[in-house]
């Protein structure tokens, strides 16, 4: 026993360091999957806070060209919004008449299974393999994991994280999320995810040969992942080759969305989530 | 005592801030990002207990991935560096010459000294960090090409450093 103790004093620096990296490098391969230890998360008070100060000074000289934007989106939706409307009145009506606004009002909340909201990004990384992004909005703002985030209505992230005060969104650019991507003129679907190379493309997989596939294509949302409606503009196809011993295509897709730039989201909530994951949850069991 | 003790802690929280607000954000070619923080190791004293100095180095890998999302990596890394740097020491400096200086500065060690210590003490950090984040041996040269670039930056920065603020 004695000579124990002298041996484990003896190397005790060489046990010690041992048993610490034991730790960190379990650390690091639990972490294989996105949904990590809600405390290493920059979701956390003290590092969220630090970041919610430091882009309220940074982001100042963003808020012009954001301000720009949002006002050619507004443009863009009132445009939406008028067509609608003058389809919903089947053009007996003026469109702006207010008497028939709430009948169509009404028709439209039924439909409206995803509700937006918006939150202001304290966090971004584009450098590293895994990135993550903070928002300054949490669970008391009703924000909750798997919500979609978009910026211009362009595909961002999914939200991981949730804290009082603050949120973690898993980006796009992060090797370890897949989302489901169809090509918007043909309706053929595959996996889209990132290889950690450009923080301006994201490759689309899974596609087939025999499916027509062209320079330019718009890149959507397919809308099987509850998080997203169907639509969303992910990007373009940039580039596209057969691989060499597969069956499928290697396409290049160009981001719509600026990745370098982001200060405000939005963030959607599917109001029918909960009940869609727990029918398929069922099939996982059932068989 | 105290005064020195409060000034490792100083060390401690301007090497994770700076690298925290400052050089996080900076990513030249999509390639080269330097990891700065682990000045605060470089620093320490020659004769701090060697079990300390892990401890220290864990906590300082800790701090970095609270803010960087990535639990584990720097730990991982920074704790490697804080097993190495007594081999490093014994490696490049006789035990006199540790004995007759207190911790390693450009003043006490010279300019030569002092960049082939922090260079392996960088290259080892950065080799380790770089593949344990990719977590792959895919696109090997591109993660040694950034593993390289970056090496070189935070080398001369943290050299720099000894110029510009941490004189003492």
């Amino acid at each position: 026993m004695k000579n124990l103790f002298k041996l484990l004093y003896r190397y005790h620096v060489i046990f010690l360091f041992v048993l610490l990296q034991t730790l960190t490098l379990t650390m690091v391969v639990t972490y294989n999957s996105y949904q990590r230890a809600t405390f290493f998360d920059s979701s956390n008070f003290f590092s969220g806070t630090l970041y919610d100060k430091l882009s309220s000074y940074t982001q100042i000289f963003e808020i012009r060209p954001v301000n720009i934007k949002m006002a050619e989106e507004n443009v863009i939706l009132r445009t939406a919004l008028n067509q609608l409307l003058i389809k919903a009145s089947h053009g007996n009506y003026k469109a702006a008449d207010s008497i028939y606004l709430p009948r169509i009002a009404k028709d439209s909340v039924q439909k409206a299974l995803f509700r937006y909201t918006t939150a202001r990004v304290v966090n971004n990384s584009i450098n590293q393999q895994h990135n993550f992004i903070t928002l300054n909005k949490g669970r008391k703002d009703g924000v909750k994991p798997d919500m979609g985030v978009i910026a211009n209505g362009q595909v961002v992230g999914l939200v991981t994280n949730v804290s009082e005060n603050f949120s973690t969104v898993i980006s796009l650019l992060n090797s370890k999320w897949k989302i489901s991507a169809k090509i918007k003129r043909n309706d053929y679907f595959g996996s889209l995810s990132w290889n950690g190379k450009d923080y301006r493309r994201v490759q689309l997989n899974e596609m087939p040969y025999h499916v027509p596939v062209q320079n330019g294509d718009t890149v959507v949302t397919t809308g099987y992942s509850s998080s997203f409606p169907e639509g969303l503009t992910i990007g373009t196809v940039s580039d596209f080759s057969i691989g060499t011993g597969s069956n499928f295509y290697k396409i290049e897709v160009m981001l719509a969305a600026d990745f370098k730039n982001l200060v405000v989201v939005g963030l959607i909530e599917n109001k029918q989530q909960n009940e869609i994951k727990q029918l398929e949850s069922q099939n996982k069991y059932g068989n | 005592m105290v005064i020195s003790q409060l000034k490792y802690v100083l060390i401690f929280a301007v090497s994770v801030l700076l690298q925290v607000l400052l050089f996080n954000n900076i990513v030249i070619a999509k390639v080269v990002s330097p990891y700065v923080y682990i000045l605060f190791i470089v620093l320490l004293p020659f004769d701090i207990p060697k079990a300390l100095m892990l401890i220290l180095a864990v906590t300082l890998g800790l701090t970095m991935d609270l803010f960087t999302n990535t639990p584990g990596v720097h730990a991982s890394a920074s704790l490697l560096i804080g097993f190495a740097r007594p081999l490093i020491l014994k490696l490049i400096t006789t035990r006199e010459t540790l004995e007759s200086f207190s911790s390693p500065r450009v003043a006490n060690m010279g300019f030569h000294w002092f960049a082939t210590y922090v260079t392996i003490l960088v290259v080892t950090h950065h080799l380790f960090l770089f593949f344990l984040e990719a977590f792959t041996f895919d696109g090997f040269f591109l993660t040694l090409l950034r593993i390289a670039l970056s090496s070189a930056l935070s080398v001369i920065l943290i050299v720099l450093s000894q110029f510009l603020i941490f004189r003492r």
